[in-house]
């Protein structure tokens, strides 16, 4: 069956074409990708993102349950920090990439995947045992919405009271028409911006406001096309994409979120003998033809390994994509001998940095 | 969804338009909307001997890659050269600057065997 956020009315209304996506009836465009992108670059876009998973965490061994339960550091969080982590099984395998927001010395929210949010709550619950805790899924109640680019946060203070000093990857909670909200300086484009969870009726009422708000600095909705592309340019993972329940978190190039030292948490018995063989790269293409997932990968003209995005990149003007070298040649120096095979050609590319570096204001 | 008359279509969303045995190609508006963006068109180099139904180049748009059917056989004769420089044409103008080759045609009785604007509007109707 799928499902409908609380704004697919406004969606439809707003011209959007519609996909499946991960169970969701999701508006994947408006205006067009291109033309998306560029209003969160230069001006501010909205992306309707209430599919993700809200799940809760309150007891009195909330920190210990989730500082075992993901693979980087909770401990020195202070309430209204935000965490990027990932958690993953026995094997260490990545079960999904998420937020933790502290709350409260004994309560946390975590922020999943859409595609993941069943699998992630079940796999929650199964790591309950000893812990004193409450594990509560909110999502079918709460939405979230994004509002990114420059002037992201400058439209959503019309609206919310944003603290002058919230830093990035800090939240803060807020009464609005009698309901909380959540706001964070969160993101997944690469620009600045605040993601706003709230009660499915407050988020209508948000998304009426801010398009009010930003009506003449050029706000406008933006789809999961544009949000995707935003993000293969800011070089961040997607779950299915770059991770997933065959790959752990330090073959993606994630070990800066898995910190072994003085705690335990679940896959570390096996992820800390792990080899770091794989290696995460981002890469432009020479020509014109767009890497896309599953293409070949080929080192000295030979497969060593294989696409995991890509895309047309606008801030480029090139076709861009991100993808794995396994075992070995890992290790090697890639010295612009790379290649993409697409269709059973192969074609230049150059290890490059993404494209678009964190853009956060003051 | 606008689908020009005198022009023959496929169920692969392609469209031609016949000038004394050269055919010109190119996609929908159909095509183009569910492609979104074009960023990339590969296409074969003239003198290539292309068949009806068989792939003769890709477009690439933001988000997906597709091939390109050839309504018929025969030899590519033109290609457009605007292309190269701007793909975007294709979303703008499916079915005038958006062009994509030029065939001249070895079986023009393959024609008879296209869609008219008609069959090709009511096999999208059958696609919604």
């Amino acid at each position: 069956m799928t499902k409908k956020t609380v704004l697919y009315d406004r969606h439809v209304s707003a011209g959007a074409k519609i996909v499946d996506f991960a169970g969701w009836m999701m508006p994947v465009q408006y205006a067009g990708v291109l033309a998306e992108h560029a209003t969160v670059r230069n001006n501010a876009g909205v992306f309707d993102v209430s599919h993700m998973g809200e799940v809760f965490v309150t007891g009195p061994e909330a920190p210990a349950f989730v500082d075992n339960l993901v693979t980087n550091d909770t401990r020195g969080m202070s309430d209204g920090n935000i965490l990027y982590t990932v958690m993953c099984d026995n094997a260490g395998f990545v079960i999904d990439d998420l937020l933790v927001y502290k709350i409260g010395p004994q309560k946390f929210l975590l922020v999943v995947n859409a595609s993941n949010t069943e699998k992630d709550f079940k796999w929650m619950l199964s790591q309950k045992g000893r812990f004193n805790v409450e594990v509560a899924d909110r999502s079918p109640d709460l939405g979230m919405l994004a509002v990114q680019g420059p002037k992201a946060v400058a439209i959503a203070s019309k609206i919310i009271a944003i603290p002058k000093n919230l830093k990035y990857y800090n939240f803060f909670t807020v009464m609005r028409d009698g309901n909380e909200l959540i706001v964070s300086r969160t993101g997944y484009t690469g620009e600045d911006g605040v993601e706003i969870i709230a009660k499915n009726d407050d988020i209508v009422k948000l998304w009426d406001a801010l398009f009010e708000a930003g009506k003449s600095e050029g706000i406008a909705p933006a789809g999961l096309a544009a949000r995707d592309l935003l993000r293969i340019e800011a070089g961040y993972s997607l779950y299915g994409h770059e991770l997933d329940e065959k790959t752990d978190p330090l073959s993606a190039g994630l070990s800066w979120v898995v910190k072994m030292e003085g705690r335990e948490f679940v896959g570390k018995a096996v992820l800390k003998n792990f080899g770091r063989d794989n290696k995460r790269i981002c890469f432009a293409m020479e020509g014109k033809a767009v890497p896309r997932q599953g293409y070949k990968l080929l080192t000295n003209g030979k497969e060593s390994g294989f696409v995991t995005s890509g895309t047309f990149s606008p801030v480029l003007q090139k076709p861009f994509g991100i993808g794995y070298i396994l075992g070995e040649g890992g290790n090697a120096p890639l010295d612009g001998s790379l290649t993409v095979e697409i269709r059973g050609r192969e074609i230049p590319a150059k290890i490059v940095k993404p494209p678009v570096r964190l853009r956060v204001g003051g | 969804m606008d689908y020009p008359d005198g022009l023959y279509y496929t169920k692969d969303h392609e469209w031609g338009m016949d000038e004394n045995g050269i055919l010109t190609v190119g996609i929908t508006d159909y095509a183009q909307g569910e492609l979104g963006d074009v960023v990339y068109v590969e296409l074969p180099q003239e003198g290539t001997i292309i068949k009806a139904g068989e792939p003769f180049g890709v477009v690439e748009s933001v988000k997906s890659v597709s091939d390109l059917y050839s309504p018929v056989s025969g030899e590519v004769v033109e290609i457009n050269p605007d292309l190269e420089a701007e793909p975007e044409t294709v979303n703008s103008s499916p079915y005038d600057r958006g062009w994509m080759i030029k065939i001249a045609m070895s079986k023009p009785a393959e024609l008879e065997k296209l869609l008219s604007p008609e069959a090709y509007a009511e096999y999208l109707a059958t696609l919604k």
